[in-house]
């Protein structure tokens, strides 16, 4: 999904860092009052897991392949103005570092994987958690349900950057098929795949889990029951 | 209000320094096994005939350009080694960026982390 330089001219990438320089720039605000600071490793972990899942390319169909976007995730596990600012760290990383993402569209690509995901599935998320018991079972099946919808809202972003400024002379109707198609089967995988890392943080430590956070849990030093309500 | 009786079983200092080694392992270990196939965005770009509007990417004669690690000859190893170094990277920035937001610009008191 990280868009190479020269896919879309340089107008709307440069529209789409202005915006996503404003996004990144309130999702810091937001994260400066929201992250406690103990906190700071746990989410420094959650941009390092994201990095290294986003190498991990898993097949989806003939000659294609996906890799999580992890926007959904972080927001479950801290927040979405927190996980889109670990997001944007990886893809800053995979531009400057790997060469992975172009220069021109980093832009872009903090808007569709980072900003996009993060808060677009976070909504998700929150709709999806409402629906269902207030179990950790129910956190985990938003998560994967959230992280889904995520990659189609970022391959639909795609397609829109693309209807605006594409250099390509494919049809928008045609990119947008091919885009969202390819994207839905993917997002199985991110869906899957966000599940078992939630799955696996809520057992361990869902006091951790931000998107838990109206979940009573026991606590490891006391042994008693905690409770918090849900903000 | 429904109490979860799943025990927790990690101390916050262990939680980090696991998931950190999970990030590592994958990795080293998984990464370069990863599929090689175009991901769906490239896919698409090929399918549709738009893949050759690419340019050449700014910092492609980066050490470390296409997760490879210049002159580690072992394709696996090279991916393995880049990255464990992005991984760690990674970590080091957005918890450097994050506790220099939180410094300058933290208005709620520090509430208590559980143990």
């Amino acid at each position: 999904m990280h868009i190479p330089d020269g896919f879309i001219d340089g107008t709307t990438s440069a529209g789409a860092a202005v915006v996503a320089a404003g996004g990144l720039g309130a999702s810091l605000r937001r994260a400066g009052e929201v992250l406690d600071e103990r906190r700071v490793p746990l989410a420094g972990l959650v941009a390092a897991f994201v990095f290294a899942v986003q190498m991990l390319n898993f097949p989806v169909a003939s000659g294609t392949s996906g890799h999580l976007l992890g926007g959904a995730l972080a927001a479950v596990l801290v927040g979405p103005a927190v996980g889109a600012v670990c997001v944007s760290v990886v893809l800053a990383v995979q531009a400057l570092l790997f060469a992975d993402g172009g220069l021109s569209a980093l832009g872009l690509n903090v808007l569709n994987m980072a900003l996009l995901t993060a808060f677009g599935g976070y909504a998700v998320f929150v709709v999806v958690r409402h629906l269902l018991p207030r179990t950790s079972s129910s956190v985990v099946v938003a998560s994967g349900v959230a992280a889904a919808v995520s990659v189609v809202i970022s391959a639909m972003a795609f397609t829109a950057e693309y209807a605006i400024g594409g250099t390509g002379t494919a049809a928008v109707s045609t990119v947008a098929g091919a885009m969202v198609g390819v994207h839905m089967l993917i997002g199985i995988g991110e869906g899957v795949i966000t599940g078992l890392v939630v799955g696996a943080v809520v057992a361990t430590r869902p006091d951790l889990v931000w998107g838990a956070r109206g979940l009573a849990f026991r606590s490891p030093a006391t042994g008693s029951v905690a409770e918090r309500v849900a903000a | 209000m429904r109490a979860v009786s799943r025990p927790v079983r990690l101390g916050f200092g262990a939680f980090i320094a696991g998931g950190l080694i999970v990030a590592l392992a994958l990795a080293f270990f998984v990464s370069p096994s990863a599929s090689g196939e175009p991901d769906g965005l490239n896919k698409v770009a090929i399918d549709k005939g738009f893949a050759d509007t690419e340019n050449d990417h700014a910092l492609d004669d980066a050490p470390t350009a296409g997760y490879e690690v210049r002159g580690v000859d072992d394709d696996r190893l090279s991916t393995g080694v880049a990255g464990v170094v992005g991984v760690t990277i990674t970590f080091a920035v957005a918890g450097g960026v994050l506790l220099l937001v939180r410094r300058t610009r933290g208005a709620t008191p520090t509430q208590g982390l559980p143990h």
